[in-house]
């Protein structure tokens, strides 16, 4: 690398018995990283702190500063540091550079921490996750009861209801939904059909699988699958906005104009997901079925006008009946789960993140015990 | 290589300047060069275009006619390779701040300086500390998040890490809104020392008449659309103009002026 006159450098000069070090070039960031940084500028820093490290073993070295082009707090700071913390006997500087040392010896270093081996800290982590849990838990019981009383108030004077906010939620989680769900539905209801033909052939059962379809669509996956898409959609969209609106005091504005936003941002958006979530489960099954009736057609040469006739005895309606009501309270309790979330976000861009996270895993295994508990409470109904 | 500004070189030079939003015209033309070791500040009534000019000056937004250059470099032609090195070479304070939220107070300030790959821990550990002395911040706040911090000390800390790489060009957008008295005063010597010690360049979007009477060499007054004015505070206060004479003799002006020692501060 050809040297230039800005690249900083040390002269070393042996004369009458003592070192005389004088310092040249730009002692800066600039000229020290090389304008952009990088291991060749890391080199060359390394070789200079040698060089200086050496010169000042030398109690007896004049150190000349006074020719140096540029030198700010951090050239001065690597001098600073092979000097041991204090100014050597012989210096010679310019008068303006006497202050970037006298900057220097003010630095304050916080004490560091003393690092203790505490034998209980996994006991305490354990105690400390437990703890979390149960605050979370209390979080999630307070956000129900405000709820309820949100909901009585709404039934008091249905009126004077977030009407527009719920329009605007329902159109946003279910409507703008639509797509995605038709074509999830879709190609799903095409692989069930498609796997379950191929087993209900080989024992000559082939018409059941009218049966099948129905009651694991209609039951079973079109809810599930439906409010999965709904969490992932809508869910961290709640969780997102309302941590915004947190982190950028929205909230905190909202309230101090009386406006309460339990009643105004998550009644609304519990109810929009109760009420769209059902509609979008209906849509799912649809067109999951029609899927699988394609599927049957071509598989099994099950013709359309078969699997309609067929589909009414094969499923009872109670199974639809239940379908919807999975509906509803996943639905809920998706808003509730992200909603609850959002409100915990903290002002900063990484718990946003990760409370984005947990809200959809959380609704997502929320839904599902929920749907186990569904199962084994109409165990004797519709089937 | 690093270039030594010499004394009478330009460190900005904006030439016909225009910006639009939509049918909005901001600027219309505006023209305004800054000398290597000036302090300057931009006034001008709100929405003006201050910030705006501002972010067209860090290559930010680019004005729809005209060009700007910082250091002899024109923003919108430079290639990625001298944007970087350009960038190394100035210290922006944003007027929120912007302090990186996921990292600590130390690692705000660090982030630049690892970023260059060439320092080792040991000495950005003691620049941290000494950039965070220079604003008045104790050690103990260092391990803070900036969520858990106060306005005032959310401004003192995101110019330590604007000074972070002992920049040659500062930038700052209301540097003491939301500092108290006495803290607007140490923000005043910081930066007065800082220029002695560093040759530093300054340009700073201000209202604050103490700030600009006591620190500024040069005052550009934006209004009606272009740079209407761009010389010593003294010199300003005389040009009969509507805005310069509410702006700087007003009631609030006159009792600023009262109290003024040492003006204009000379190189
Ligand atoms: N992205 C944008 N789109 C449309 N108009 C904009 C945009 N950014 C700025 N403006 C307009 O440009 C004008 C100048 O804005 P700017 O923020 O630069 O003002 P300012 O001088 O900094 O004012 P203040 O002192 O209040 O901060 C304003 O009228 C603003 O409405
Ligand atoms: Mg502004």
């Amino acid at each position: 690398m050809p040297i230039s006159d800005s690249d900083p450098r040390l002269d070393v000069a042996h004369a009458a018995g003592a070192a005389a070090v004088a310092l040249r070039g730009c002692w800066n960031v600039q000229g020290l990283s090389d304008g952009a940084g990088g291991a060749r500028a890391r080199r060359r820093i390394a070789a200079l702190r040698g060089a200086l490290t050496d010169c000042a073993a030398d109690a007896s070295a004049r150190w000349d500063l006074t020719r140096v082009e540029a030198l700010d707090h951090v050239g001065a700071l690597m001098l600073w540091q092979a000097w041991g913390g204090r100014r050597p006997a012989h210096l010679e500087m310019r008068e303006q550079h006497r202050q970037l040392f006298d900057n220097l010896a003010a630095i304050v270093h916080a004490p560091a921490a003393a690092a203790r081996r505490d034998l209980l800290a996994p006991v305490a982590a354990v105690g400390a996750e437990m703890l979390r849990f149960l605050e979370h838990l209390t979080g999630f019981v307070r956000l129900l009861g405000q709820l309820s009383l949100d909901l009585a108030r709404f039934a008091a004077r249905p009126q004077a209801g977030p009407w527009r906010e719920i329009s605007a939620n329902v159109y946003r989680a279910g409507a703008q939904a639509l797509g995605i769900t038709a074509l999830v539905g879709f190609l799903i209801g095409i692989v069930l059909s498609y796997l379950s033909a191929k087993q209900l052939k080989q024992f000559g059962a082939d018409v059941f699988i009218v049966d099948l379809l129905g009651v694991a669509i209609i039951r079973e996956l079109g809810p599930v699958l439906a409010a999965i898409l709904v969490a992932g959609r809508s869910g961290s969209a709640m969780t997102a906005s309302l941590g915004v609106m947190r982190v950028t005091e929205e909230l905190d504005a909202l309230t101090v104009m009386g406006i309460p936003h339990g009643f105004r941002l998550i009644m609304p958006k519990v109810l929009a997901l109760a009420v769209a979530l059902p509609l979008l489960i209906l849509w799912t099954d649809a067109v999951s079925l029609l899927g699988g009736m394609v599927a049957a057609k071509i598989q099994l040469d099950l013709s359309i006008a078969f699997f309609f006739d067929a589909l009414p005895a094969a499923v009872k309606i109670e199974n639809l009946w239940i379908g919807l009501a999975k509906g509803a309270v996943f639905g809920a309790l998706i808003a509730l789960v992200s909603c609850h979330f959002g409100l915990r976000i903290e002002p900063n861009t990484e718990s946003l993140g990760r409370g984005t996270t947990s809200a959809v895993v959380s609704s997502i295994t929320v839904v599902i015990l929920a749907d186990a508990v569904f199962a084994i409470a109409f165990s004797n109904v519709g089937i | 290589m690093a270039a030594t500004a010499h004394s009478d070189d330009y460190v900005i030079e904006i030439e016909g300047l225009w910006t639009r939003f939509g049918d909005f015209v901001v600027h219309r033309g505006v023209d305004l060069k800054v000398r290597a070791g000036e302090i300057l500040a931009l006034v001008g009534g709100s929405g003006s275009g201050k910030t705006t000019l501002l972010r067209q000056m860090l290559g930010l937004e680019t004005p729809h006619q005209g060009s700007v250059r910082v250091f002899g470099q024109r923003l919108d032609t430079a290639d990625t390779v001298a944007l970087r090195a350009l960038r190394n070479r100035w210290g922006v304070l944003f007027q929120e701040g912007a302090l990186y939220s996921a990292l600590p107070v130390f690692d705000n300030i660090a982030l630049p300086l690892r970023e260059l790959k060439c320092f080792d821990e040991a000495l950005i550990r003691d620049i941290v500390h000494l950039k965070l002395a220079m604003v008045g911040i104790e050690a103990r706040h260092a391990a803070k998040m900036p969520a858990d911090l106060s306005g005032g000390m959310v401004k003192r800390i995101a110019l330590a890490r604007a000074l972070a790489l002992e920049p040659e060009l500062v930038f700052l957008d209301e540097p003491t809104a939301g500092l108290d008295p006495d803290r607007s005063d140490s923000f005043v010597a910081l930066i007065r020392s800082l220029h002695r010690e560093l040759k530093l360049t300054v340009v700073m979007v201000t209202h604050d008449l103490d700030t600009l009477f006591e620190l500024t060499t040069c005052v550009a007054v934006l209004a009606d659309q272009k740079v209407i004015a761009n010389a010593p505070v003294r010199e300003v206060i005389a040009i009969p103009h509507p805005f310069i004479k509410t702006f700087f003799l007003g009631e609030r002006a006159q009792r600023a002026i009262e109290v003024i020692r040492d003006y204009p501060f000379v190189v």
